[in-house]
């Protein structure tokens, strides 16, 4: 800690009154769209007539604890009631409540007004990750992708040096374009988890099984970060919302890009791949989606998270292998990853999982296998 | 049953000249509203240390950025238990501990009105917190979702020992509801002649209250974690949308409890500081009618405000304004409390013992809590500030120089009509600012960082909140070992306190002050006359 | 001062007792044993009963000593009419307690009745969760059909009332003859009372014991009607939100005409025992406040549940 701090500390609350530069670090972020600098106006008035407020208050009372003390000789007042007095001080701040209530009331039902947007995009939290799918007008899907904390276990323990972006990194943002109405549908796949971003001013809960609207309209290009905060379970602390917006041709482009890897992806599902392919592939998916239970080396965390190395259904057959990561293990933390992977990727995992760490049985899995098996459910 | 064995009950007089049995099973078999007061407390004093030790294991994995101590897993065991302990172990019981002692005395009754139930109520808790406790040492961990334990992360997703949690809910839930009928029993039953209504002591009136708003709640509570159990062990769904249930319908129920629930542990604290506040004025309460009017305003209106806690949770509009609305009016009947404190101190002649000292940082820090409050209740602004520090800083100026505060003035102001022997007052007031200091730097930098967006109920950290973070660490061990003070101060003065006259302070009116100290064992065997003046302050 | 029950000046404060404290130790014993057999059961493993079982036991015979503890003092004459008050006040709002537990189930149904079915099916404020999530699910109550079938099985039928034309279908209706029971027993509660104050005593008995059989006979047809459900309609605790709030609601409610017609049993024995006075008899009071609350529940149930 530095003497900078308390010096802030002290500086602060005079800084927020006087809405001086200070007071930036201070206070809420006012943000980059209409309806956060209308939260950040709102804030700063209840704020303030807070302040107001306060000072006669602890005024009157300094006065009274100063002036009418026994060791200077005050002696007793015998009035115990009045009820011009207590009208008063019940009628001032109900006015001053009503006053504040209206302006609130407007921002709020801004809020409320989703519809005649440009986009849609349906945002679904899991444990301990975010999901975001571009939707087409009905709804249907045009690609999606996860979106995980990229902030690394060593600089969590302290081993490396942490990142200016600590805990606010993922390794693939959410990316929108400027100035454009963006809806979001937000819905959970498991708990309640909460997507916010303080320089928007949303924030919502995803609630598993149900679906809420929220919208935004950023006028800044730029990246944004926020975080999960609604608390769901071990990972709540590491679950990072960034959002990149960027300028109308650089969003297309980027678009476009998309569509082209979701292309070659569906593509994927009906392709037969060489044993190297699915090797290069699994490995990409198992460190995104595996490695923190079962491990880089393949040995687990035993005995919450049994090792793979060696274990009897990464070496037994294939049909129970893939079974088991499609449909994960009921009531332990190994999720059903066939919501979250398609064939083409479980193929590719559970082929690595079969030749790796000194695992090496004879077969090649291939997306055609998982599609068959679990159509054949 | 027998003919034979009428003999063995006690004749009816013979009961009030006896004083207190010897030895454990005076304390386990007890009927006497003072041993069970006596119990209340320092169970509560206990369960404070508990549950603070797991607020200073918080503290200090928050010291710094990264993981230092412990694993988000136990880490958020931490959260959830020290939220519960304190909340239900530390602040009820203190209150509980409070009106046992002081009810009968301030009524001009010998004893709470059903004795027996009394001494069930109180010892209900302990076991019910042990089992509390022993989840965290079982298989899978204990309760790890939250002090207010939102599904479905508390029934899918919970660990086993959630079923013994739920159990202890039921059992906290059993001992309030006995220990508030037993108030309202006592004060609408039990109150000397001429002792009406409208000259009852604000603390008996804060409590009636209190007492009704957990009599309504507490099996709202007792409701919703009944539902959990069904949809963990017997397949209903209740809060699973997959069988018609909404994960948020358990929010609205918790919160209807949850909400009042906050209330009741602030009502009698304003009871506390109405009585200590004109006694070191030496002048009566401002507005006494206005007083009670007040509370039960804000009784009434804490029944419709719950779904402020859920503002993001997506409510349709109107429904949103309606919550918005009725939580910002109860600033009205609060404000009108905090206006009249201050002018009952207004040309009175002040003294500040430490009772008063601590009376007074409540009435400035809770008021800030509450605005702090005012501002959550702006449901767009909330969006900002929901489950963030800010929050946390908002519950704790209310909670902890709120209702901790009231309750630590109350054992100071009380404790030589207890125990008939003074505390050391130089060590008391040592204690007040070492607390008062503590608990500012401990909770004031929290708004900065819950502004600048650090949200709560997480391990660890980003780098910008980094330097809030570890003046509030500093802050807590300050304050918690304080506590440490305050309990040795107790002892000094039960062990070799100076002796108290009956009156013990210069200002103090009420019935309890007309009794010896230490106060009879049983309070008023025969019912004083109660006069205007002296029926309360 | 003449009036005893006005007399405050002396007050019956019970000497110490062991009752309390083990009462306390039985409950703590019996739900660790609830505990531990439920999670037994979720577990797979074969579940130990023993704990469970002495924490009932001890919990039982320290309630029967307590209460036989509370009519001795009572006919020892020790009870005042301001300690009486003070049973009347307890008693009272325990049953007030109760009442806010029910309207937390009730609470439960509204909601899910009002709003979270329909947002699910599509209508509503939050129609968009329906549309986008569950486009098969179309909102009705009762709920026959499930959002998500496969993870809770669809109920066969409702228990829903016919529709008021069907006289015949009405008659065959079990909820309605239970109505019928339930409220016949409020008026026969009401007669044993009567009884009392007009200390006939074997109009008392009949009465009370009519009241007990009803009770019991309520029980009968309710079992019969949870095996209904169960065998023939596929209406389940684990069939969807209906079969939640149907059975707690419904359950509950049963456990409390267990309890009642228990506390109404123990009164019979002691009205047969010769207990209750005119001005005497707070524990069949009691009772009685007990069984017209049990019936209250009843007929918001059969209007809520059943019928509307
Ligand atoms: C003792 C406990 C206590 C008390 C008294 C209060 C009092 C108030 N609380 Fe607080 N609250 C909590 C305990 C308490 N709260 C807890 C524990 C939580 C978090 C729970 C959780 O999520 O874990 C919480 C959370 C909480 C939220 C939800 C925040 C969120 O999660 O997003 C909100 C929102 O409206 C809120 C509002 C208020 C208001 C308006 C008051 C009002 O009663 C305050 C009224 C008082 C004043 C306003 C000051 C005095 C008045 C005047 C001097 C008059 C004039 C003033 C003006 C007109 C400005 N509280
Ligand atoms: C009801 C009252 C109450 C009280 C009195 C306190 C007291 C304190 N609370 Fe807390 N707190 C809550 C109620 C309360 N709290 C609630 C409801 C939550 C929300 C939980 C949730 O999110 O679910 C919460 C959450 C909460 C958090 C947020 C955690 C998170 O979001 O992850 C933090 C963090 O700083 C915190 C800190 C503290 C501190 C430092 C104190 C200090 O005042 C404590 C002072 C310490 C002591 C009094 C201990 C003294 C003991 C010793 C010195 C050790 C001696 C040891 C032995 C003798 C064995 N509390
Ligand atoms: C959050 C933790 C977690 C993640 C992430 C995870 N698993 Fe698992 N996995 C588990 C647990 C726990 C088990 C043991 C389940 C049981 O009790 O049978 C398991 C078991 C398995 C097994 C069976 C091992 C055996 O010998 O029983 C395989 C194969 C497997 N996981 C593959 C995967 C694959 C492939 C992925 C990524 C796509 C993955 N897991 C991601 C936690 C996880
Ligand atoms: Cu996801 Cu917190
Ligand atoms: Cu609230």
């Amino acid at each position: 800690m530095n003497k900078n701090c308390l010096q802030r500390l002290a500086v602060g609350s005079i800084a927020l009154v006087s809405g001086s530069a200070w007071a930036d670090e201070l206070n809420m972020p006012v943000g980059v769209t209409e309806i956060s600098r209308k939260i950040y106006g709102l804030h700063m008035d209840i704020f303030m007539v807070c302040v107001v407020v306060g000072c006669i208050v602890f005024g009157a009372m300094a006065i009274s604890i100063f002036l009418h003390r026994k060791s200077r000789g005050a002696v007793p007042a015998t009035f115990h009631e009045s009820t011009t007095l207590e009208i008063v001080w019940t009628l001032l701040p109900a006015i001053i409540l009503v006053v504040m209530a209206v302006p609130a009331t407007g921002v709020l039902v801004d809020i409320y007004d989703a519809g005649g947007e440009d986009m849609v995009v349906e945002i679904r939290g899991y444990q301990w990750k975010w999901q975001y799918k571009y939707l087409d007008d009905d709804y249907n899907r045009n690609f999606d992708f996860f979106s995980n904390m990229s902030t690394t276990q060593d600089e969590i323990h302290n081993v490396s040096v942490k990142d200016q972006n600590y805990l606010l990194d993922v390794d693939k943002p959410l990316v929108i374009p400027v100035n454009r109405k963006v809806r979001f549908l937000l819905t959970s796949e498991d708990v309640i988890h909460a997507w916010w971003v303080p320089d928007f001013g949303i924030k919502r809960d995803a609630v598993p099984g149900m679906v809420n609207e929220l919208w935004t309209i950023v006028d800044q290009s730029g990246t944004y970060r926020g975080q999960c905060t609604e608390l769901c379970g071990k990972d709540h602390g590491f679950m990072p919302v960034v959002v990149k917006v960027l300028p109308q041709d650089g969003y297309d482009a980027w678009y476009a890009a998309q569509v082209k890897t979701e292309r070659a992806r569906r593509e994927a599902l009906s392709k037969t791949f060489t044993a190297d392919e699915l090797m290069a592939e699994g490995q990409r998916v198992y460190d995104t989606f595996c490695v923190a239970c079962h491990q880089a080396n393949g040995k687990g965390l035993p005995p919450a998270f049994p090792g793979l190395a060696g274990s009897q259904v990464a070496l037994g057959p294939v049909d129970a292998h893939i079974r088991m990561v499609y449909e994960g293990v009921p009531g332990t933390s190994m999720q059903a990853f066939g919501k979250q992977l398609d064939a083409a990727e479980l193929a590719a995992v559970v082929h690595f999982e079969r030749h790796s760490w000194g695992n090496n049985t004879d077969d090649v899995t291939q997306p055609k296998d998982v599609i068959a098996l679990m159509e054949g459910q | 049953m027998s003919e034979a064995s009428h003999h063995h009950v006690p004749a009816v007089h013979d009961d009030h000249h006896h004083g207190p049995a010897s030895g454990l099973t005076r304390w386990l078999f007890t009927t006497n509203h003072k041993d069970i007061g006596t119990l209340y407390l320092w169970f509560s004093f206990a369960m404070l240390l508990i549950g603070g030790t797991l607020a200073l294991i918080i503290r200090a994995e928050l010291f710094q950025p990264g993981l230092q101590f412990i694993e988000p897993e136990f880490f958020n065991q931490m959260t959830t238990n020290h939220g519960l302990i304190m909340v239900f172990g530390a602040i009820m019981p203190a209150f509980v501990g409070l009106a046992n002692w002081l009810l009968p005395m301030m009524l001009g009754a010998p004893d709470m009105a059903l004795p027996r139930m009394n001494n069930l109520s109180f010892w209900i808790l302990p076991f019910a917190f042990s089992m509390m406790i022993s989840t965290l040492f079982m298989e899978g961990g204990g309760p790890n979702f939250g002090w207010t334990f939102y599904a479905p992360l508390s029934t899918t997703y919970a660990p086993p020992s959630v079923t013994f949690f739920i159990f202890a809910v039921h059992m906290m839930g059993a001992s309030s509801i006995m220990g508030s009928i037993n108030i309202i029993a006592t004060i609408l039953n039990m109150r000397a002649p001429g002792m009406t209504l409208m000259r009852m002591p604000l603390f008996v009136w804060t409590w009636l209250i209190t007492a009704y708003l957990l009599l309504a709640v507490m099996p709202v509570l007792a409701g919703v974690v009944t539902m959990m159990l069904f949809d963990i062990h017997f397949g209903t769904s209740f809060f699973n949308a997959a069988g018609g249930g909404d994960p948020v319908m358990f929010q609205h129920i918790f919160w209807f409890f949850g909400h009042p629930e906050v209330y009741i542990m602030i009502l009698p604290a304003f009871g506390v500081v109405s009585q200590i506040i004109p006694t070191f004025s030496r002048k009566p309460l401002f507005g006494y009618d206005s007083m009670v009017y007040a509370t039960s305003s804000i009784a009434f209106l804490s029944f419709i405000v719950w779904a402020h806690h859920m503002f993001t949770v997506g409510m349709p509009l109107a429904g949103q304004l309606f919550f918005m609305y009725a939580t910002m009016l109860i600033a009205v009947p609060t404000g009108v409390k905090v206006f009249n404190w201050i002018s009952t101190m207004w040309r009175g002649s002040m003294t500040f013992e430490t009772p008063m000292l601590f009376s007074i940082a409540f009435v400035v820090l809770f008021t800030i809590g509450g605005f702090s409050g005012l501002m959550l209740a702006i449901a767009p602004a909330d969006y900002q500030y929901h489950d963030t520090y800010f929050v946390v800083a908002h519950f704790h100026y209310v909670l902890v120089p709120g209702a901790l505060f009231s309750i630590i003035a109350a054992v100071y102001y009380w404790l030589p009509k207890w125990c008939g022997r003074m505390y050391d007052e130089r060590l008391g007031k040592i204690h007040f600012w070492l607390s008062f200091i503590g608990v500012n730097i401990t909770f004031f930098p929290q708004h900065f960082s819950g502004l600048a967006g650090m949200p709560r109920r997480i391990p660890d950290y980003a780098l910008q909140f980094a330097d809030f973070n570890m003046i509030s660490s500093i802050g807590a061990f300050v304050f918690g070992f304080s506590q440490l003070l305050f309990g040795y101060v107790l002892i000094k003065a039960i062990v070799s306190g100076r002796k108290a006259t009956s009156r013990v302070w210069e200002g103090a009116h009420g019935l309890e002050w007309t009794l010896p100290s230490p106060a009879p064992y049983h309070s008023f065997t025969h019912p004083p006359k109660v006069v205007e003046a002296e029926a309360h302050s | 001062m003449s009036d005893p029950s006005k007399d405050t000046s002396v007050y019956y404060v019970p000497e110490n007792g062991w009752h309390p404290i083990w009462v306390a130790v039985g409950v703590f014993l019996l739900v660790s044993g609830i505990g531990s057999w439920l999670n037994d059961l979720q577990a797979g493993v074969e579940p130990s009963r023993l704990i469970l079982i002495i924490g009932g036991l001890i919990l039982i015979a320290t309630l029967w000593f307590w209460f036989a503890r509370v009519i001795e003092e009572n006919s020892a004459g020790l009870v005042n009419g301001q300690l009486k008050r003070s049973y009347v006040w307890g008693m009272s709002w325990f049953i007030f307690s109760e009442v806010m537990f029910f309207l937390a189930f009730f609470g439960a149904l509204f909601y899910t009745r009002v709003l979270a079915v329909q947002w699910l099916g599509g209508e509503g404020e939050k129609a968009i969760t329906g549309d986008y999530l569950w486009p098969d699910f179309v909102p009705s109550w009762p709920v026959v059909q499930n959002p998500d079938p496969l993870v809770f099985n669809n109920p066969g039928e409702s228990m829903q009332a016919p529709a008021i034309t069907e006289i015949g279908a009405w008659s065959a209706y079990l909820p309605l003859w239970n109505t019928i029971i339930l409220l016949t027993s409020s008026f026969t509660v009401h007669f044993a009372h009567t009884a009392i104050k007009n200390r006939d005593r074997t109009k008392l008995n009949l009465w009370l014991a009519g009241t007990v059989v009803l009770g019991v006979v309520f029980l009968i047809l309710q079992v019969e009607e949870y095996v209904h459900a169960y065998n023939e309609l596929g209406l389940t605790l684990d069939s969807g939100i209906y079969g939640s709030t149907f059975f707690l609601l419904t359950g509950f409610h049963g456990f409390h005409v267990c309890l009642g017609t228990f506390i109404l049993a123990v009164q019979l024995g002691r009205a047969l025992k010769g207990h209750f006075e005119p001005h005497d008899c707070f524990g069949f009071e009691a009772a009685s406040w007990y069984w017209h609350f049990v019936d209250v529940v009843w007929v918001c149930l059969f209007v809520f549940v059943y019928v509307v």
